[in-house]
């Protein structure tokens, strides 16, 4: 039983519809056994899923991805979790400043970032690399896994460290047998939301991805700017499948709900 | 009790703010290295000036500037990219302030998996989401038109792809979520006694509505709104696809000037200009905002 | 040298035998105040001290700075003769039982109480039994295997004061050890606490702004007030005889009434009605005194200072009145003994023996 109206609930069917009409139809239209964009009316067909086998710079492109979003997101936290503790438990001046400026890379709209990184990686000459790749995502999903160890190390009893001190813990032991545990929700949050913030970015790599390296959201772009065909549906079908298994897993592992509605969400 | 206090003690030989110096620095150093100076560098780009036979110039010139502030196709294009923006805020103030309110009033099971629905596209990559769009209104083919037509409602597709409004629809479609997700988070923190106890004072539920519940979760609104603001002004992958070539917007005609015709100084005198204007918007607006609510919420 | 050390190791000594713990002159200063001003305190081995003020009194401070998590601004801190600011926390060896109890979440009770011995490097074996028997110690056997997070508060006390003494500390601090838990937990653990503590003889150090606690459980108390020491002493000597105002209003509830000084055969008396307490010396020439007595040393009487109950409440054990004196409000309590007791609006007269009440002048701060 809900407690909204009839009116209330009519809205939210439209806005359901509004949407998952697009993701849907995308998923459904994959399936059919004709040879143009149509709805698979005379049944359905797995052989755009199997054309994509004969397209390697799809498959490429994807493990690609997957790496780049796998390398910057751990770099991304590796980077994190030692400035978010120095925010959280030293007081020093400048200490607003310093998290305002770790955050700011997300205020930048990112084809800002893409015009300024071509620029930047070919006039050190590390343009169209893997290595500019990694290094721009890793600035761009630094923000996501900073904040979010920052809140769970903010709201760290200093009191727990304290009795582990008095216990004779310090140093390593210290970090790994109480601090890391204590702030490893945080620090698992912001590595999933940089993994998949990594993966999606389109705007900024597109600006500075070459045919060695690329990813797959930005060879379904380019791929969709010269025609739309049943072909880019299925790799579209397949990153939704994927993106919504990975969502159940982590509604799993610690709640979707908390992740999204807890701490800000993606960016597009 | 003074908060102040150095609460991590200092070890002989080494000061105390060394510690948190060296743990701040690698962080820092990324920002600075790979944020910061390419955008002064670009800054600098903004400034060249370029031709298609010579390329980037050494000197420097006010030329691509002039010809922003000059050719009236670049003011036609900017206002585009803000309309754009601003309708799309504006719909999604009115469709994800109340999709919101909406969830928040489900129980148990609905308002979770209702939460995630709304909340899940952010995670799905844009490409697809806009994708979808392209299928359900491209042309005769598309799926939405192609039904129409052929129930004999419609003799011509709906015009949505190049167009404008296909943009607004496709872009509301990205950025509804992150309205809903600003909202929320008000929404939890609301006290829903009050509304009970408006309603005990005889308010009938229209006015719990208005008088009530609007005036807190209002904040919310109005910082998804720069949010989505800024997003939707510098959105890409959305107006590049159904937009295509013929409609460009602020951050498709940058792409153009890099990629196509290589003329980067312009292209990047583009992209700041875009950089500039929306952290005006967002600045002033966020200024707005926080002087109207300081003395509310303070 | 050798006959210069061993002069230079009695001679400032005031105390007969060397303190367990001292706190010689230790202070902190902030840069917009003082939390703690230069405290002296010495702290006999096996003692139960508390410190005991209001919030902000530089109690919680002292604690920090003995713990080593705050560093002194001056002053030293000596255990067994042997300076301690020098050593880093994680070596001072000292058990710690927070107010938040600061039990690791990730680990369970048995986990929790072992932590200290595995940072020591206790053989398993001997870890576990210690485990064992600090967990019986406490009460807890049944919950080894417990989380936190699915224990009541009370329960989560014991395993952080089994946390604490597992590793058999020099010193035991309590930081508020108690003030998370509802009235009639608190009362049982002030005794099982005060129990374990007389049977294993740790010196502790609580800290606290509860007056009862500090009662019932300490040795001494030391009263602390904007950073400085306002009276040390047996709980009882404290409470019957505060040295300053503040150690008299902060320790329960006192009457103040302003007495005039008679000069008679038996020499200069503060007087309330018929009511005579002796003078002392250095008050005898004042014209006015302030004359405190504690609510339960009042009695009903015949004679005396009289007195018109307004207000009456049933306490349970005792009975609370509120009476207009011409002196001031007064506060009387009486046991419920069945007695009949007097009712709201009628006239009495007050009385209390000359003992329990004590003389200040009328201005300043008094000794």
């Amino acid at each position: 039983m809900s407690r909204n109206g009839p009116l209330a609930l009519l809205f939210h069917a439209l806005v359901m519809l509004f949407m998952l009409a697009p993701i849907v139809i995308v998923c459904v239209v994959a399936f059919t056994p004709e040879g143009f964009l149509s709805l698979p009316t005379n049944g359905l067909s797995l052989r755009w899923f199997k054309a994509i086998a004969g397209y390697p710079e799809f498959v490429s492109a994807f493990r690609d991805s997957l790496w780049l979003a796998a390398l910057s997101s751990v770099i991304a936290v590796g980077v994190s979790v030692p400035a978010a503790l120095a925010v959280a438990r030293h007081r020093f001046p400048g200490r607003e400043a310093v998290s305002a400026f770790i955050l700011s890379p997300l205020m930048i709209p990112h084809v800002v970032l893409g015009v300024a990184f071509l620029r930047f990686f070919t006039q050190i000459g590390v343009g169209g690399s893997m290595v500019s790749l990694v290094l721009a995502h890793v600035v761009i999903v630094l923000p996501f896994a900073f904040r979010l160890t920052l809140s769970t190390a903010t709201g760290l009893d200093r009191s727990l460290e304290q009795a582990a001190v008095s216990l004779g813990a310090s140093g390593a032991t210290l970090f790994r047998r109480v601090t890391l545990p204590l702030i490893l929700p945080g620090v698992v949050s912001g590595l999933v939301l940089a993994f998949i913030n990594s993966f999606d970015e389109v705007t900024m790599t597109v600006f500075i991805a070459a045919p060695g390296a690329t990813t797959l959201p930005v060879r379904m772009f380019l791929y969709i700017q010269d025609n739309i065909d049943p072909l880019v549906t299925s790799v579209s079908a397949v990153v939704i499948a994927l993106t919504v298994v990975v969502m159940a897993l982590i509604e799993k592992l610690f709640g979707l709900e908390r992740l999204l509605a807890g701490e800000g969400g993606g960016r597009s | 009790m003074s908060a102040l206090a150095d609460t991590a003690p200092r070890r002989a030989g080494m000061p105390g703010w060394l510690a948190p110096a060296l743990m701040l620095l690698p962080a820092m150093l990324l920002v600075v290295g790979v944020v910061l100076v390419p955008l002064a560098l670009t800054a600098l780009l903004s400034f060249h000036s370029f031709s298609s036979s010579t390329g980037i110039s050494a000197g420097y010139a006010l030329e691509n500037w002039a010809e922003i502030a000059g050719d009236p196709y670049y003011a036609e294009m900017f206002l585009r990219t803000f309309r754009i923006a601003g309708v799309v805020t504006l719909a999604c103030c009115l469709i994800g302030a109340p999709e919101a309110y909406i969830i928040h009033r489900m129980r148990a099971p609905w308002k979770g998996i209702f939460l995630v629905v709304t909340l899940g596209p952010l995670l799905i990559s844009v490409v697809a989401r806009t994708l979808g769009w392209a299928l359900l209104f491209g042309g005769r083919n598309g799926v939405v038109n192609k039904a129409l037509m052929d129930l004999g409602i419609l003799s011509q597709p709906i015009p949505f792809m190049f167009t404008e409004g296909g943009v607004m629809v496709a872009l509301t479609h990205v950025m509804v979520p992150f309205m809903v997700l600003s909202v929320w988070a008000v929404l939890q923190r609301l006290d829903p006694r009050a509304e009970n106890a408006a309603a005990s004072l005889g308010a009938s539920q229209f006015t719990v509505l208005t008088r009530i519940v609007l005036p807190q979760v209002m904040p919310g609104i109005l910082s998804g709104a720069i949010i989505v603001f800024a997003l939707s002004a510098s959105a890409f992958a959305t107006p590049a696809i159904i937009g295509g070539r013929r409609l460009k917007v602020a951050a498709t005609l940058a792409y153009d000037e890099f990629l196509n015709t290589l003329n980067w100084p312009l292209g990047a005198a583009v992209a700041l200009l875009l950089l500039v204007a929306i952290a005006a918007i967002v600045i002033g607006c966020n200024a707005l905002v926080e002087r109207h609510y300081s003395k509310v919420f303070q | 040298m050798l006959a210069r050390s061993s002069t230079s190791g009695i001679a400032p000594m005031t105390d007969p035998a060397p303190a367990f713990l001292a706190l010689d002159g230790l202070s902190k200063r902030y840069a917009d105040h003082v939390a703690v001003d230069a405290l002296t305190l010495g702290v006999a081995q096996g003692e139960f001290i508390s410190l005991l003020g209001p919030s902000g009194c530089g109690k919680t401070t002292t604690l920090q700075m003995i713990a080593g998590f705050t560093e002194p601004s001056g002053g030293a801190i000596r255990l067994e003769g042997r300076d301690l600011v020098a050593v880093k926390p994680a070596r001072r060896g000292l058990g710690i039982v927070f107010q938040s109890y600061a039990l690791f979440p990730h680990m369970t009770a048995a986990e929790n109480v072992a932590f200290g011995l595995e940072m020591q490097r206790v053989p398993k074996a001997e870890r576990a039994r210690r485990v064992t028997d600090a967990l019986a110690l406490v009460g807890l056997s049944a919950l080894a295997e417990r989380y936190p997070r699915r224990m009541s508060g009370g329960q989560q006390q014991r395993v952080a004061l089994a946390r604490a003494l597992v590793i058999q500390p020099r010193i035991l601090l309590l930081d508020e050890p108690l003030s998370n838990l509802d009235a009639k937990l608190r009362e049982e653990m002030q005794i099982e606490l005060r129990q374990i503590q007389r049977r294993i003889g740790t010196t502790t150090i609580l800290v606290t702004h509860d007056q009862h606690e500090a009662m019932a459980l300490s040795d001494r108390i030391v009263v602390m007030n904007a950073g400085k020491v306002e009276q040390i002493g047996r709980p009882q000597d404290v409470y019957e005889r505060p040295a300053t105002p503040f150690v008299a209003s902060f320790l329960g509830k006192t009457n103040v009434f302003e007495a005039l000084v008679e000069r008679g055969a038996d020499g200069a008396a503060a007087v309330l009605g018929t009511v005579r307490c002796p003078c002392p010396p250095h008050l005898a020439g004042a014209g006015h005194v302030l004359l405190t007595v504690r609510p339960e040393k009042i009695a009903f009487a015949d004679e005396g200072l009289a007195c018109r109950i307004v207000s009456r409440v049933f306490q349970g054990t005792y009975w609370l009145f509120i009476g207009e004196t011409p002196a001031g409000v007064a506060t009387i309590v009486c046991q419920n003994d069945g007695a009949a007791q007097p009712g709201e609006g009628e006239s009495v007269h007050l009385t209390w023996r000359a003992d329990d009440a004590a003389l200040r002048p009328l201005s300043g701060a008094g000794a």
